[in-house]
């Protein structure tokens, strides 16, 4: 089949996709956006996170053919051109990222809830972060990231990206 | 600082220190890269022409292969070639220690999961519906699998022609029939634990013009896949390149081969680039993960608290292959006292076949298993004497000038008692306050609302552990580095080549400090990790920072003194008056001479150095060496748990890490992997364990193997000591194992003192502790 999707604001369409993949398998194998992660294919760890018309989803359990017609921002979406978002931003000055598999779900993820919760507590940071499971870190930094990102934003008056708009 | 006056740049004006030197934080080379989710991991690859591999596993845990009809599965569309154990190319065997293993199962079948046959086809769908048209006619046999049973009886079948016994080691010291008034023992079990790296096994490979193959992949050691690789290909190792793709964590599980051999094979066969990426559930069957074991030790000390013997039996269950049981039997029984000055020890230690799934490398090799155990039996004999289990730790703590039960006496810090006393001084969390209500997310069951405080009982523990350092045992243990200087744009530049894997721990970060404080600039490149230059070894054992920190340590030396003794030729100083800083040639008389990139001008300076660490030399048949192991690293736990005793559910609420890292290169990443390897060893104590029964693993994925989420893993208190260690690179010693080896216990000690139950097994599950 043919698909016809939003992703990361442009227009983009996949020819010959087989009914079975996933949203996840088109962006990586055929609309060369490989950022999001296959690590479960279950929905278990998080490492697919993308937004689906700006709601956070496990791209590895989206049909492909669910996403037609609709906006998809992945972790390549997130920086403004050159610039860094501030979730990327404090991801890598405070250590957060270690072998990396895990960080661009976990960004999706972060992203999203600063942009509805611009001071989140750090119960508030852990139950949103729950689905995303990271082997290398402990969390800890991880922890300090969300935390600085929210402080920056806060201190800025800018607020996140993708996601940023949202009602 | 103001610029209003600043002259013209000369190089007379010596600038600040090179930041980002031995001892800072830089931020990782590959950070912005990962974030923007550019960084290209072995899955992501992709090439013209390219065909999906896939691969037939075994389904019975012990089986003869009787027949194999691949004609149905090579017949279906999109199918460009199948393979089994006639088409590989050289020999059919590798393995890390015994090479042992199949590339390809031939005739017999011994674990379930091994691989038998692989299809290339145009689609990962396509592949994996091919491998259903396989036919393999399989005679059932009994599978072995019990390890204590097979080192035990000898009428339990023999998993391979030369018998169950991977390794027998024992240890003496002293007295093997020592007494003593206080005596405690028991019996350990240690379940099996995946490495559950987050990024599956995955390769592509690319056929070569020259008949040769190009394979880009994630793995923890280029030259080792190489080495078995060509050998089972039967080309040359020279036609055989391997180029390191982004790893996705690797903990262990990375250092036998998966795909590499597979996806050369099918490259080779069909002339087209061939990719292979594993499933979670198809990873679990393929990467070997820690040894189950059982454990039976005696402790026995004087009235006072002092050891006086230890004596334990260790069965481990290697699985159907070899790959690192034979060190792990000889960690296991090396460090199986612990951190712990004891006078008589006896200790025998099994590594066993059986047709359960292959055991080898993780985190902590052969050290965590025995450390639950002893640990748990310090807990036990202080309780038995009426003290303080911290203070027991302390009275019989190993220390500088100790020795250990193979007659290794410590030549370098350890620091032992030390660690005990301050993560014992570190805050405490705040108790319940009884008058409020509790935040539900801080109790066990969290948002799931399984209790409001009813029902929950605190406890705290503490946990110490040793764990060797890089080869053991009489291994030529090295690194390689090529190290080359010139001037790119008018500044000097440094780029370093070794095939030290990056995996997520950050050796670019620490190749890249050490670089700039022995070259005095700035820049300085990280070369991809290729076989273009000579081995690394594994980023295992807690190594790299040691023999790849030595290695470009020492080519780094080799550079700067051609480049002194350019300056002393063009400048006329003394080279021994020379030294660099801050991108200058300083002499110690006269200031700075020159400018590095006026010194270089076109040169370019590359020297290529290996760092071997001392000599270690093997075990004797009563488990002695002069020197066994090159270095010990300690660190010590203390875990505070919370227990819903009617439900049978922990939380950790606060756990605490004082380690030795003789010298925090980089003191950020040192945290990490504190962090990181302390969150391992809580999922070892209380959620992680592959179910296996009659040789099947029953969970395979992550729906049913859990491993920690943001919710499971509570606040740290880190407390990073430096007593360097004289005979290392700058003092370091090894830091990525201890803490999930000494974790584990203290967790299992802190639900025991809340809730008073033995605890026998890890993971400890709800049916352990509920009252």
């Amino acid at each position: 089949m043919r698909l016809n999707l939003n992703v990361n604001g442009r227009a983009m369409t996949a020819d010959d996709v087989w009914e079975g993949e996933s949203l996840l398998y088109v962006l990586r194998e055929r609309l060369g956006l490989p950022g999001s992660k296959n690590a479960c294919e279950q929905g278990e760890c998080g490492s697919c996170t993308v937004y689906l018309d700006r709601v956070p989803v496990c791209a590895c359990l989206v049909a492909a053919g669910q996403a037609q017609d609709r906006e998809v921002g992945t972790v390549e979406g997130l920086a403004d051109e050159e610039e860094l978002a501030p979730v990327q931003r404090a991801f890598v000055d405070e250590g957060a990222v270690q072998c990396g598999f895990c960080t661009p779900g976990l960004l999706v993820a972060a992203d999203d809830l600063i942009n509805r919760v611009p001071e989140p507590s750090d119960a508030e940071i852990r139950e949103a972060l729950a689905g995303n499971l990271c082997r290398c870190t402990g969390y800890e930094k991880i922890m300090a990231a969300v935390r600085t990102a929210a402080e920056r934003n806060a201190g800025t008056g800018i607020s996140g990206s993708t996601g940023g708009d949202r009602e | 600082m103001s610029n209003t006056h600043a002259p013209a740049h000369r190089p007379q004006d010596l600038d600040d220190a090179i930041a980002g030197g031995v001892g800072e934080s830089p931020l990782r080379p590959d950070g912005a890269l990962k974030v923007r989710g550019d960084f290209a991991y072995s899955s992501d690859l992709w090439a013209e022409n390219m065909l999906w591999g896939a691969t037939l596993r075994s389904p019975h845990p012990s089986a003869r292969i009787r027949s194999i009809d691949i004609g149905p599965a090579l017949r279906a569309p999109g199918v460009y070639t199948v393979l089994t154990a006639a088409d590989v190319p050289g020999r059919n065997l590798y393995g890390l220690k015994d090479i042992d293993q199949p590339v390809l199962a031939e005739e017999m079948v011994r674990y379930r999961g091994e691989a038998v046959a692989l299809v290339a086809a145009d689609h990962p769908e396509t592949a994996r519906r091919a491998l259903d048209l396989v036919e393999v006619d399989y005679e059932v046999l009994e599978p072995v699998v019990d390890a204590e049973l097979a080192a035990r009886d000898e009428s339990v079948p023999k998993v391979h022609p030369g018998g169950n016994t991977v390794r027998y080691q024992p240890i003496v010291k002293g007295d093997p029939e020592a007494t003593a008034d206080v005596v405690v023992s028991g019996t350990y079990t240690v379940g099996m634990q995946d490495q559950a790296f987050l990024g599956p096994e995955s390769g592509l490979a690319i056929p070569g013009e020259d008949g040769g193959v190009d394979l880009y992949l994630a793995t923890q050691d280029l030259h080792s896949d190489r080495k078995q690789t060509a050998a089972a290909l039967d080309l040359d190792p020279e036609l055989v390149r391997m180029t390191m793709s982004g790893v996705g964590g690797a903990f262990g599980g990375r250092e036998d081969l998966s795909m590499q051999v597979h996806v050369c094979m099918l490259a080779l066969r069909t002339g087209r680039p061939v990719k292979i990426v594993y499933d979670r559930e198809e990873s679990f069957f393929g990467h070997v993960h820690r040894h189950p074991a059982r454990m039976y030790y005696e402790h026995g000390a004087t009235e006072d608290g002092d050891l006086v013997y230890v004596r334990a039996q260790l069965y481990f269950d290697g699985g159907a292959y070899a790959s690192k049981t034979p060190v792990v039997v000889g960690n296991g029984t090396t460090l199986g006292v612990g951190p712990y000055d004891v006078p008589n020890v006896s200790i025998q230690g099994w590594g066993m076949y059986t047709n359960n799934p292959p055991c080898g490398a993780m985190r902590g090799l052969g050290a965590v298993q025995p450390a639950f155990a002893y640990e748990s039996q310090m807990d036990r004999l202080a309780a038995k004497l009426g003290m303080d289990p911290v203070e027991l730790r302390i009275r019989n703590a190993i220390s500088r000038g100790g020795t250990t039960p193979t007659g290794q006496v410590l030549d370098y810090p350890a620091p032992v008692a030390e660690l005990l006393r301050r993560v014992r001084d570190l805050p405490l969390p705040a108790a319940h306050n009884p008058d409020t209500a509790p935040d539900i997310r801080d109790l066990p069951g969290g948002a799931s609302n399984t209790t409001h405080g009813e029902g929950v009982v605190r406890g705290v523990g503490y946990g110490v552990c040793i764990k060797n350092v890089c080869y053991a045992e009489g291994a030529d243990d090295f690194s390689t580095a090529r190290v080359r200087l010139q001037v790119v744009a008018g500044e000097p530049l440094a780029m370093v080549h070794t095939a030290a894997a990056e995996v997520g721990q950050g050796v670019v970060t620490v190749q890249q400090q050490i670089t700039r404080s022995e070259l005095g600039v700035e820049r300085v490149n990280i070369h991809p990790n290729d076989t273009e230059v000579g081995p690394a070894g594994s980023s295992s054992a807690s190594r790299q920072t040691y023999v790849t920190g030595g290695a470009v340590q020492a080519a780094c030396r080799a550079v700067r003194d051609r480049l002194l003794a350019l300056t002393a030729e063009r400048f006329g100083e003394p080279a021994s008056e020379l030294s660099l800083a801050g991108g200058k040639v300083v002499s110690a008389g006269s200031g700075v001479v020159a400018d590095i990139a006026e010194v270089l001008g076109s040169e370019v300076v590359e020297e290529t150095r290996e760092y071997h660490h001392r000599e270690t030399f093997p075990l004797d048949e009563q488990g002695h060496s002069e020197r066994a192991q090159v270095q010990h690293a300690f660190s010590a736990h203390r875990a505070v748990v919370d227990v819903d005793t009617e439900l049978g559910l922990i939380k950790v609420v606060q756990l605490d890490c004082s380690q030795d890292v003789g010298k925090a290169v980089n003191p950020e990443s040192v945290v990490g992997q504190i962090q990181g390897g302390s969150a391992q060893g809580l999922g070892l104590a209380v959620m992680e364990e592959i179910q296996v029964g009659e040789g099947k693993i029953r969970n395979p994925s992550f729906t049913d193997y859990l491993i920690p989420t943001i919710l499971d893993m509570p606040p740290m208190n880190v407390d990073v000591i430096e007593r360097g260690d004289p005979n290392a690179p700058y003092g370091v010693r090894g830091v990525g194992e201890p803490p999930t080896i000494s974790s584990t216990p203290a967790i299992v000690a802190a639900i025991r003192a809340a809730t008073g139950e033995e605890l026998t097994h890890v993971p400890v599950g709800p049916e352990h502790v509920i009252g």
